[in-house]
């Protein structure tokens, strides 16, 4: 056994077994489990109710994000504003009252460390390398950035999780992703994994966990990292993973959760040992050329719908699949495109940069960068910048970053889940275009009739400058 | 969960194919903390139809349902069987099931019952007028008119509904194994052990 060579997620999996059946499963333990307001009460109520415990409440982490409004949480006394929407109000009140019934650390809405789960979870140093880590919400896949097994859960497995910090699961097949050479200036990583899920499509990555390879991810900040693995699940797999490395550990070093001192660099030792083995083979491999990665943007209603922004709208009859053409011919008309119209000219009336893909302070420097001395076009109505976390928003206001945009017309917002989602106030209106830095563009997921374009934090911060979808590179220097 | 035995009663002639969980439960229900009154919500638009069957006096809480062809497709969410229970249905007689919700059903205690559809549309004439009886032990549907159909199910399906075993009860019951590996693991890799212990 320990001379096979195996690949970083089979040494996770192994790592974590508790037993295994002879119908092929397997109870596999689970380190950490990530908490929010929206998929956790009906598990809190099935506890209750068969009069349940949580295992390891240590173990776990509660977070409200997705129905927070990103207005000011606090009056002018100081006290807590109400939450207009009864039934969002209700979600989470219920995760307040539920954490601490439970024995669970939580973060509320008006703590500094308050943010989008999946910021908090690294920032926090919750997350580490070479656990398993789970959340109800399938963007989990972005804890595999620092090189942990992360992935989203239905409720009745956060309810499996509270009561036995196990999971029931069969073994993963392996895809390799591995990018060849060097991005080029102003290509980020949002670009690469928009770029890798348009070669790969929504369901390459069905029934496989990706591991992210090459030099690429090697130079890559985790911060960028976090942000390939967090659209892993729109390539189909339930994870990705990049092995940690020095990079991974000079982030998580200090962090309030992360281990200290000789349990440090005991730790440390172990998580250098994850890496892929020589010989070690995947199920599945893809090369890609990082030559070959334009600043990218998405044409249609699914994450596989993407275009360099050099490129035009594709004419559905460009697909060879029928079904293809057919889905293209539906995202076009919903998103009021012609075939043939160069990206470059299609306005958007809307900006947003947020979401647990890029909303870390990396992100916003990158389109601070963008916007400094600028401003934003005229027919940009709505342009919000909404940090990932309370931490990232004192970060970046303490380097004055929040001047940048509200000088540039942007709006500076509190942490939370956002436009990503039409769960809460922020909303697209129908019909109306918007340059997003979160990971789906499906048809009204920014609200009903929505219209959205994903891009990354520089790219966004173009478009709201020229009031169109630009590409970033016209507007340097 | 309540152990399953025999579920006996008036059962709901449905009949519909192609049921999915958007019909079972409407989107707009799905923003709940609880998985009670859900039934309220359960196939609302089926209901807005005059002189349904959800709605005619005589199914008052009846205990199954009849449906038709790839009962449960669509979207996998969960509250579909929350909606089931809270109606007061705890088994759904069908030709076929979707995947996902036939693993839902079962998470929560419902029995699904696959029939061919010959048998499926005679339980649906009986249905107007008379109780049906469904007997896990023996997996046989009976009617008050000797009707006797046999049914297949997985025999590890079959043992938790009997004995009222959910998932996480049956995983509880290896608390030990979990409890070794806690030990384990707190040896030899320490700094997953302490999670928010640490701050
Ligand atoms: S930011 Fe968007 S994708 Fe991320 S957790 Fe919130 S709603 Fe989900």
């Amino acid at each position: 056994m320990a001379s096979r060579p195996r690949t970083l997620y089979e040494k996770i999996w192994d790592a974590h077994v508790v037993e295994t059946r002879d119908d092929g499963t397997s109870l596999i333990y689970i380190d950490r489990h990530l908490v929010h307001e929206v998929t956790s009460p009906q598990a809190f109520e099935a506890l209750r109710m068969a009069g349940r415990t949580v295992r390891r409440p240590d173990l776990t982490l509660a977070v409200p994000d997705h129905n927070l409004p990103t207005t000011a949480r606090l009056d002018a006394a100081g006290q807590p504003l109400p939450i207009a929407d009864p039934e969002s109000a209700q979600q989470l009140a219920a995760l307040e009252r539920n954490a601490p019934e439970f024995g669970i650390r939580y973060i509320g809405a008006t703590d500094a460390a308050q943010g989008i789960v999946h910021v908090v979870g690294p920032e926090q140093g919750f997350s580490l390398p070479g656990a398993t880590i789970v959340c109800g919400d399938s963007h989990t896949a972005a804890h595999g950035g620092i090189g942990a097994l992360a992935f989203g859960i239905g409720t009745s497995e956060v309810e499996h999780v509270l009561a036995t910090q196990t999971l029931l699961l069969k073994r993963s097949k392996t895809l390799e992703i591995r990018v060849e050479g060097e991005l080029a200036p102003g290509v980020t990583a949002k670009d690469l994994i928009l770029h890798i899920i348009g070669v790969i499509g929504t369901a390459g990555g069905t029934g496989h966990v990706i591991e992210f390879r090459g030099p690429v991810f090697e130079a890559m900040s985790v911060e960028s990292r976090l942000t390939v693995c967090n659209m892993a699940i729109e390539g189909g797999a339930r994870s990705g993973l990049v092995a940690p490395d020095e990079t991974t550990f000079a982030y998580l070093k200090g962090r309030p959760f992360a281990p200290q001192g000789a349990l440090w660099d005991e730790a440390v030792e172990y998580w250098r040992s994850l890496r892929t083995d020589e010989g070690a083979v995947f199920d599945k491999s893809v090369v890609i050329d990082a030559a070959d990665v334009q600043p990218t943007v998405t044409w249609g209603t699914s994450p596989e719908d993407v275009v360099a922004i050099g490129g035009t709208v594709p004419a559905p009859e460009s697909f060879a699949d029928p079904s293809k053409q057919d889905a293209a011919r539906k995202s076009l008309d919903y998103m009021g495109l012609a075939p043939g119209t160069p990206m470059r000219e299609v306005e958007v009336q809307n900006i947003f940069i947020g979401s647990c893909t890029n909303s870390r302070i990396e992100d916003l420097r990158a389109a601070a960068d963008v916007l400094r001395g600028r401003h934003k076009a005229d027919n940009v109505k709505w342009a919000i910048v909404v940090p990932g976390s309370g931490l990232v928003k004192a970060q970046a206001e303490a380097e004055g970053l929040d001047k940048v945009f509200i000088d540039a017309g942007l709006e500076w917002r509190e942490p939370g889940c956002s436009a990503c989602l039409g769960m809460n106030p922020d909303k697209v209106p129908a019909g109306e275009r918007c340059a997003s830095t979160s990971n789906r563009n499906f048809v009204g997921r920014q609200g009903p009739g929505a219209r959205t374009h994903l891009v990354s934090p520089a790219m966004a911060a173009a478009a709201a400058v020229t009031g169109r979808l630009t590409d970033v590179r016209e507007l340097a220097g | 969960m309540e152990p399953v035995s025999t579920i006996e009663g008036r059962a709901i002639p449905f009949g519909r194919k192609n049921v999915d969980t958007d019909v079972i439960i409407p989107a707009r229900w799905l923003k709940t903390i609880s998985r009670e009154g859900l039934g309220r919500g359960a196939f609302e638009t089926v209901r807005a139809e005059p002189g349904n069957v959800f709605d005619d006096p005589a199914n008052a809480g009846a205990p199954i349902l009849v449906a038709g062809d790839n009962f449960g497709c669509g979207s996998s969410r969960e509250h579909a069987a929350w909606a089931l229970l809270d109606m007061g249905v705890k088994a759904v007689i069908a030709p076929s099931f979707s995947d996902i919700f036939s693993g839902n059903a079962f998470k929560n205690g419902i029995l699904t019952v696959v029939l061919p559809q010959e048998q499926v549309d005679r339980l649906m004439e009986v249905a107007r007028e008379q109780p049906i009886t469904i007997d896990l032990e023996t997996q046989t549907v009976t009617t008050p008119f000797q009707d006797r159909f046999p049914f297949e199910i997985d025999p590890f399906r079959k043992h938790c509904l009997a004995e009222g075993l959910d998932e996480v009860g049956l995983t509880m019951a290896r608390g030990d194994a979990i409890a070794a590996y806690e030990a384990r693991q707190s040896q030899a890799m320490a700094w997953y052990a302490q999670g928010t212990q640490a701050a």
